[in-house]
């Protein structure tokens, strides 16, 4: 028993070693330390969003004043917009890439890299991840990943243009898209970044079952920490199956295998299965964790419990299994057959029940609360209002006899937009503005936050709301020239206003940029805990030290417990001792014994 | 650097299995899910193309495969006795052990390698447009069967494809288990720490598992 003990007091030494320097490389570059692995990675994923953004623009240039010189692309090569005129291959290409890099390059890593790392370990007490080196791991995967997709313009062909599905036979073959290398290049760097992934999920499982502190049991994690283990499962299932499917995809391309090539035998429809097999859980993913920031922010600026704590950890188990038997619907109109299809539609529309527990409980949780109406609140309250907007046409879309009407047209891009965009990335936002003192140890302005929420808000529904119509007259997606068929060149005004309101939405985007550098070195210092939170993460120093807590936490309650009649404040840490005397809550879980049991390595 | 070894190597409070393990089993799962893509991929491809696929023993060499089937088992036996050894404290037995599973994995790697270039040399290529297998044999007997019965480019393609994931897992295998075993020479492992030990021993015995699935659907049904 000796020796165990011995081990333990130079554990907790290691820990209390806060004021230890690190070299340059060590802290900011090859840095093991989770805080720090979270900011590469957002400012990674910030750089790719507004990649992501700029594709967007050069697309709706297009669709707004078709085959026109765009404004400032009289420098690129003929092979992409001769004369600044945008060429029907390089829209391919700016579709596909708009879709590949928004949804794996910006939003997966701000919320499963920005988010996971940050808050896994601070918001369960835990001095970092369970393996710090893998983590450094993950963040340097992804790196070359997104180089090789940005390298992809580049390359003789371009970059790839069958669609951020890559739907075999288009993508298993360079002859009908032109696209050769930048095909490859595009399965090699999703396959890479799989790898990132799939690091980052080992990691954040196997911390969240194992580095809880005594105390933090299961009912009393934060949502976000639920959201984000539930999706870290999702993460370690479904990537597997994409870096499977790409590789065989890879090997059409290269050494001409014929596993998705029909001419040789191959069957086109599998990738497609595969692909969504993977796919909508990959769904879960970008929405889980932002349903439990918005949880989170909620709460805290409602200063109220969140409604039905149990009920919305249980709605984030359900989602995530219910998304593994619903990929069926993205397929409806690809010949497979319709009692499948009727299944697939009866399992899509049950996830609408956990949904509208959730939404109903935010509802519930903003019910006669002491609303705070300030940044992180009002990208929170976006969130919901779009999700329930996105998520309506989800239902929608989910019936098969619609579907085959609205298939591939513009309302699936607005629904896409509404829950991505009107979704994950108002919760995003939500996010940022609430952690940002924690990362930074600096408020964010909040003047010019409410600034550039409105106008964003505005702005998004102006470019996406009208989109629902065009889908609905028959334009479809990925479409290069509409006014090429009859039927839709009334549409041509509604293009033209959307494109003007896309302009005016990136632009906006120079205020959060702004407001974001410059609170950085200029923002008004936060305390350790600014917005009174109870959860663990502030009851640290903003930005927290190397090794997150002095000592091991103890946690006494769950982590919503603001208004409580038996605190002094109007929020209850959760690592605060109950009161001498006090009855609420005298009994903590009990504290595990810190000696080891069993073997150890 | 301090953290990151403290919070690797302790378990921590409430957890009876260490970091190590739980982080081992958690990858393995995401592993069961790659090769059950594959192996889904492979079934789906089959009975849409039976025409695709050979009768058992036509095309590939199942008593060789068998016994390297046997060997890689043999593998599982000699990694156990290893993880055993150092469970009592036994550094020779530990390293003797090793030693012997890492020679039975180079050996099965080995056997895969002579048996892809037979395989190859008699037409049977995961490249969809050259796809001309002739049979066991065939090419040096000189003989020519009928197209029907020595499948297609799908069984070229899925073949190379699930074998060689697999092949590439104990490839990836061996070389952790000389990593292993070169630590084992140091006296990194001992009966108080065998974790290196254990969850090498867990991947191995999935990599073998697998090829028990591998070997049944790919050469004997």
């Amino acid at each position: 028993m000796s020796t165990t003990e011995a081990v333990v007091q130079t554990h907790l030494d290691e820990h209390g070693d806060h004021g230890h320097e690190q070299s340059f490389l060590r802290k900011y570059i090859f840095s093991t330390d989770h805080k720090t692995i979270a900011k590469q990675f957002l400012f990674m994923s910030l750089f790719f969003l507004l990649v992501g953004g700029i594709l967007a623009t050069m697309m709706r240039w297009q669709l707004g004043f078709p085959s026109q010189p765009m404004p400032g692309a009289g420098g690129f090569p003929d092979t992409m917009a001769p004369g600044g005129i945008i060429l029907p291959e390089f829209y391919n290409s700016l579709v596909t890439m708009h879709g590949t890099i928004m949804i794996f390059f910006a939003i997966m890593p701000l919320l499963v890299g920005l988010f996971g790392n940050l808050l896994i370990p601070l918001q369960i007490g835990a001095p970092d991840m369970a393996f710090p080196r893998l983590n450094m791991a993950s963040f340097w995967l992804a790196v070359p990943a997104g180089l090789l997709m940005l390298a992809s313009f580049f390359v003789e062909g371009g970059a790839a243009g069958a669609g951020w599905t890559s739907y075999a036979p288009l993508s298993a073959s360079g002859e009908w898209t032109g696209v050769y290398l930048g095909q490859q290049l595009w399965l090699l760097s999703l396959t890479i970044l799989g790898f990132s992934s799939l690091a980052g999920a080992v990691n954040y499982i196997t911390t969240v079952i194992s580095l809880r502190a005594p105390g933090m049991t299961w009912f009393r994690l934060p949502l976000t920490t639920w959201a984000l283990f539930i999706t870290a499962i999702l993460v370690l299932l479904a990537i597997p199956i994409l870096t499977g499917a790409l590789i065989m995809l890879l090997f059409d391309q290269t050494i001409g295998t014929g596993f998705f090539r029909p001419e040789v035998g191959g069957e086109p429809i599998l990738w497609q299965h595969l692909f969504w097999f993977f796919g909508h859980p990959e769904v879960y993913i970008l929405i889980l964790p932002a349903m439990g920031i918005t949880s989170d922010v909620l709460a805290n600026r409602a200063r109220k419990p969140i409604f039905g704590y149990h009920a919305m950890v249980l709605a984030i188990i359900s989602i995530g299994f219910l998304g593994w038997i619903v990929w069926g619907h993205h397929m409806f109109q690809s010949g497979m057959n319709p009692l499948l299809g009727t299944s697939f539609m009866i399992s899509t529309m049950a996830i609408a029940v956990p949904s509208a527990i959730k939404t109903f409980n935010w509802l519930g949780t903003l019910h006669r609360g002491d609303i705070h109406f300030d940044t992180p609140m009002l990208h929170a309250l976006a969130f919901v209002s779009m999700f329930i907007i996105g998520g309506l046409s989800g239902i929608f879309m989910a019936n098969t006899p619609v579907d085959i009407y609205i298939h591939d047209t513009y309302f699936i891009v607005a629904h896409i937009h509404y829950v991505l965009f009107g979704g994950s990335l108002f919760a995003i936002f939500a996010g940022i503005t609430f952690w940002f003192p924690k990362m930074f140890g600096r408020m964010m302005h909040e003047g010019v936050g409410k600034v550039h929420f409105f106008l964003t808000f505005i702005l998004y529904n102006l470019v996406f709301f009208p989109m629902h119509n065009l889908g609905l007259e028959g334009m479809m997606r990925r479409i290069y020239d509409p006014n090429e068929y009859e039927y839709l060149q009334p549409l041509q005004p509604l293009n033209t206003f959307i494109s003007v309101a896309v302009f005016c939405l990136i632009t906006v985007q120079v205020l959060f940029a702004g407001n974001f550098i410059w609170s950085i070195f200029r923002g008004r210092k936060a305390g350790s805990n600014p917005w009174k939170s109870n959860t663990l993460e502030w009851s640290v120093p903003s930005p927290p030290p190397h090794g997150n807590f002095d000592g091991m936490p103890t946690v006494y309650r769950g982590p919503y417990e603001y208004s409580h009649p038996d605190a002094a404040d109007d929020h209850w840490p959760q690592h605060l001792p109950p009161p001498r005397g006090g009855a609420s809550e005298p009994h903590p879980a009990p504290a595990p014994s810190l000696a080891p049991e069993g073997v150890a390595p | 650097m301090s953290i990151a070894s403290a919070t690797e190597r302790l378990p921590m409070p409430g957890m009876k299995v260490y970091n190590l393990k739980l982080g081992m089993w958690v990858f393995l799962l995401s592993e069961i899910m790659f090769f059950t893509g594959l192996i889904g991929s492979y079934i789906i491809l089959r009975f849409a193309h039976p025409e695709h696929f050979a009768e058992p023993g036509v095309v590939l060499n199942v008593p060789l495969t068998a016994f390297n089937t046997f060997v890689l088992i043999c593998s599982s036996v000699t990694m156990v006795k290893a993880f055993a050894a150092v469970e009592q404290g036994d550094q020779k037995g530990l390293r003797r052990w090793l030693l012997a599973t890492i020679v039975l994995g180079t050996f099965f790697v080995g056997v895969q390698a002579v048996e892809y270039s037979v395989l190859w040399s008699e037409g049977f290529v995961p490249i969809a447009e050259q796809y001309h297998a002739v049979g066991r044999g065939a090419a040096h007997a000189g003989e020519a069967a009928t197209a029907a019965v020595l499948g297609g480019p799908l069984y070229g393609a899925t073949f190379y494809a699930m074998t060689g994931f697999h092949g590439a897992h104990v490839s990836i295998g061996v070389l952790c288990l000389i990593f292993v075993y070169l630590r084992a020479r140091k006296g990194a492992y001992s009966a108080g720490s065998v974790g290196g030990v254990e969850i090498m021993g867990l991947y191995w015995h999935f990599v073998d598992l697998v090829w028990i699935i591998l070997f049944t659907i790919v050469y004997l049904i």
